[in-house]
């Protein structure tokens, strides 16, 4: 699909942006090859170490600016988890932190131009989503045991509607990677696309004369997505953590 | 006409039409949003700790209008 010819339309597609390409040249993309998504997931990695490394060395009492960010970015995810899951579910906050972090800040990396968002791709977010379902269903059963199927078991419900009601909760519950993975990447990827696509418009002075029009709104458009970007960047990092949040609450607690 | 174009045709056809699912989603979001929003007025206090419920039900209500746009990626690229 990427070879299709669309040199009659816009000025280059909007989905351009997402090609996975070798740093070092080259045009086969193996196992190992280091291509813009493992440059970018370093300097994702390299901005979370820099923040807490820098963040924590001072310890001061009065904290400096890098010191109020970690502490805020700890304190936020650690009451979140708090809230949501439970005391006990604190033992694994520093997986949802790691989670959390590397989200928002490949999130918010992408957003710099000419950089390449990791998150956009359901490769990237699958494997994410898949190891805390994975991780989660484990926890449920290692420490209820059979009893964790009873999250299926809608005791509440009548009898007649339990049957009914487990075939939905089994579905939904194997429903969740897929759309834990899906709503980040799709987020991130309708994002970008759509800034691209006002980019595409925004030459258009320089060949007709509609683009005086034209070019200052998609202009105009571009910021006000840029805007909106920001806003979604973060709050999906959010979401994907709180859903996590709720699962682990889940399993640990699955009595309704 | 052709098979093939015939089948591009439908496709793209397809592609348009699950873009409607979108809707229902904006439907979805905005119900909650506009719901968690006459709570909160009539309640400001309670409205903080309600945050996080706000956005666990925004994300399912989203979920399900981005399954319409995997059936859409899935019918431009994997069909």
């Amino acid at each position: 699909m990427a070879t299709e010819d669309h040199s009659e339309g816009l000025v280059f597609h909007p989905m351009d942006q997402f090609m996975v390409k070798p740093l070092f040249g080259g045009d086969t993309v193996g196992m190992l090859t280091p291509t813009n998504v493992t440059l970018w997931m370093a300097i994702t990695v390299l901005c979370i170490a820099g923040l807490f490394v820098f963040g924590t060395r001072g310890r001061a009492i009065v904290p400096s600016r890098t010191q109020s960010i970690a502490e805020l970015a700890y304190g936020f995810v650690h009451k979140m988890v708090e809230d949501v899951a439970g005391k006990d579910a604190l033992k694994f906050f520093p997986y949802i932190f790691t989670l959390f972090c590397f989200i928002v800040f490949s999130n918010m990396l992408g957003l710099l131009p000419k950089a390449f968002t990791t998150t956009s791709h359901i490769a990237v977010t699958g494997v994410l989503a898949l190891a805390v379902f994975i991780t989660v269903t484990a926890i449920g059963f290692i420490k209820n045991g059979a009893s964790f199927l009873s999250l299926f078991w809608v005791s509440s419900a009548p009898l007649a509607l339990r049957p009914v009601l487990a075939v939905i909760e089994i579905i939904s519950y194997f429903v969740r990677p897929v759309s834990h993975s899906i709503r980040l990447a799709g987020n991130m990827m309708a994002g970008h696309a759509v800034i691209k696509v006002f980019a595409a418009f925004a030459p258009l002075v320089l060949f007709s004369a509609v683009g005086v029009v034209v070019t200052p709104l998609s202009i105009l458009a571009i910021t006000a997505m840029y805007g909106l970007e920001v806003v979604v960047a973060f709050i999906q990092a959010y979401v994907f953590t709180i859903l996590t949040c709720v699962y682990l609450k889940d399993a640990l607690h699955p009595h309704h | 006409m052709e098979l093939a174009a015939a089948a591009a045709l439908g496709k793209y056809i397809g592609v348009g039409l699950s873009c409607l699912g979108m809707g229902g989603a904006a439907m979805g979001v905005g119900n909650v949003a506009a719901n968690y929003l006459s709570g909160a007025l009539r309640n400001p206090s309670a409205a903080a700790s309600q945050t996080a419920t706000l956005f666990i039900g925004m994300a399912f209500a989203e979920a399900l209008g981005i399954f319409s746009f995997l059936v859409a990626l899935l019918l431009m690229f994997a069909v």
